[in-house]
């Protein structure tokens, strides 16, 4: 690359452009300099919610709009993710120590007898990206690890994966465990895998199932309003 | 000098390969989770039934049992130091089941994807992964297969370390990729970009091409991808039986053997030479396109519209090749570089 790139200061940008060119730093995955721009931001009193949300969380929707688009693969959201995951670690002592407003908790994990998890993966990073928390299960989980998690982390959000149609069936008997307890509509139940299609969702009785990534945290985003709507309304 | 499928190619317009081998031995009784190349070892017999099942349908090649026999899928089962035996299980009971045929029969020794992600965020470097491919190569050939074939890869780097890895042990070697994501495979890669990377090898395969992914129509639109680029390389289709349905608890694959005879005769017609099934194909499919290969003319070049026709729509409305190509990544650019 040229010279040229190096010829903008980060802080000499005003907070506009300083946040749209974090954007452009998190399409190319720029961790360094994200790490610098929320910095910058938290030096000139920006709130580590408001940097978290409207720098880094408005710049991985991008990401996660081209990634659906297929503009944007894997290798390129690994990148962004990357870059983000460096800002966040700033922000995440300082969010908790001024009790910002948390996005939604998720659990995650592959089902029973799966052990492919680089879609899993993926949805970790990019729901993560998108501000949310997520307690990551693994691979190869029995009805009981996720329920135990759920419970355990209060979570909003139970996420499952599968890649393979012998494994799929399984997330079926999760969610007939959960309406046996009788909690199933404590939460929100999101389903993913390559084998995978929106009537198996349905059919199973999830709440969703996301085609990608970035599919889950446009799902994930809307069902937490929802939720939040409902309560606020009850 | 010359091996089995470079000799068949040579004598031959087109090869039948064979179907699913998950498929087939969930059928058996595999239960989800284990790995199926433990069965090289405990289940011998029903491996046997396994390549038996294609040798039966009419196909000229069969892919071993060792999809998963590699060092970094293994240890998932507490089994990453056995990649080699079980490799080497998987290409014998493969070289006993062709040398029984009665014909000429190609053991293709399967190698399946490290499941690492490679490249700068990845966590495998380039030469672990060449080692690990190089061990179950090694157990392959040692075994009896006549060639190696590395299948389902999404990711160039990994692609890469395979075909390094058979050029370390200097056997003949075959490779497909999935492309499952817009017509790409999940990192990106279009048919053109493929045939590309396939060239530049300093030991290109013999032949090459694409398995899994989406549906068959996906797959022959990835194939007709390749031949636009007029490669001569001999082409390998492999799609999948139809898609996935959730019926009554179990998982069905929707394609009719009758639909991938249909398959099996637009991708000939689409510029493939070696032509067979993946997921939820199984014997009767074979059959059936072997029946359609060997007793019906081969067609014009089908048309995109032809194939979605035939065999369904496409998942995507662009593969990322051709016209569409020219649109290029959306990225905005960094305003730096701009800002001079």
């Amino acid at each position: 690359m040229s010279d040229e790139e190096d010829d903008i200061i980060l802080s000499e940008l005003d907070d506009e452009e300083l946040v749209q060119q974090m954007f452009d730093d998190l399409y190319d995955g720029l961790k360094e300099e994200i790490e610098e721009g929320v910095n910058i931001l938290l030096e000139r009193g920006w709130t580590p919610y408001d940097i978290l949300t409207k720098a880094l969380v408005g710049g991985m929707t991008i990401v996660g709009h081209d990634f659906r688009d297929g503009i944007l693969f894997v290798p390129e959201v690994l990148l962004a993710a990357n870059a983000m995951k460096g800002g966040m670690a700033i922000l995440k002592p300082l969010l908790a120590e001024t009790g910002a407003p948390r996005m939604g908790k998720m659990v995650i994990g592959t089902v029973k007898g799966d052990i492919h998890d680089i879609g899993k993966n993926l949805v970790s990073m990019m729901m993560e990206g998108a501000g949310f928390e997520i307690v990551d299960l693994g691979i190869n989980n029995p009805v009981e690890d996720y329920i135990d998690a759920i419970k355990r982390e209060e979570a909003d959000i139970l996420g499952m994966s599968a890649l393979l149609t012998t494994t799929m069936p399984y997330m079926k008997v999760v969610i007939d465990t959960m309406v046996e307890q009788g909690i199933r509509d404590d939460y929100i139940v999101l389903v993913g895998g390559a084998p995978l299609n929106e009537e198996f969702g349905k059919a199973i009785g999830a709440d969703a199932y996301c085609r990608d990534a970035a599919v889950a945290v446009e799902t994930a985003k809307e069902f937490v309003a929802r939720k939040h709507n409902q309560m606020s309304a009850g | 000098m010359s091996d089995a499928l470079s000799r068949a190619l040579a004598s031959r317009d087109w090869l039948l390969a064979d179907g699913a081998t998950g498929t087939n031995l969930f059928n058996m009784g595999l239960q989800s989770g284990d790995a199926p190349e433990f069965w090289n070892e405990d289940e011998p017999e029903k491996i046997r039934n396994l390549y038996r099942g294609a040798v039966n349908a009419g196909s000229d090649l069969f892919l071993t049992n060792s999809f998963g026999a590699n060092a970094s899928r293994l240890k998932l089962h507490d089994a990453g130091h056995r990649a080699y035996e079980l490799s080497k299980l998987a290409a014998e009971l493969g070289r006993e089941v062709a040398d029984a045929a009665g014909r000429e029969v190609i053991v293709a020794g399967s190698v399946g994807p490290t499941g690492e992600i490679m490249g700068a965020v990845g966590t495998l470097s380039h030469e672990s992964a060449v080692e690990m491919f190089e061990e179950t190569a090694k157990g392959l050939m040692d075994g009896g297969a006549d060639v190696l074939w590395v299948e389902t890869i999404s990711a160039p780097e990994e692609f890469r370390a395979a075909a390094e890895a058979f050029a370390n042990i200097g056997a003949p070697w075959c490779g497909t990729m999935s492309f499952d994501t817009a017509g790409r495979t999940m990192m990106g890669v279009t048919s053109s970009a493929m045939v590309e990377m396939v060239e530049a090898l300093p030991n290109p395969p013999l032949a090459f091409g694409a398995n899994c992914g989406v549906g068959a129509a996906d797959l022959l639109r990835t194939v007709l991808g390749f031949s636009a680029t007029g490669t001569e390389r001999p082409i390998i289709a492999k799609g999948n039986a139809g898609i996935p349905k959730y019926v009554d608890g179990h998982i069905h694959y929707d394609g009719t053997p009758e639909l991938m005879g249909e398959y099996a005769l637009m991708a000939r017609a689409c510029g493939a030479k070696i032509i067979g099934g993946c997921c939820g194909t199984m014997p009767v499919h074979l059959k059936a396109m072997r029946e359609a290969l060997e007793n019906r003319e081969p067609g014009p070049r089908p048309s995109l519209e032809e194939i979605a026709e035939t065999l369904g729509g496409f998942s995507s409305d662009s593969d990322g090749t051709g016209e569409d190509a020219t649109e290029g990544r959306a990225r905005r650019g960094r305003r730096r570089s701009k800002a001079d």
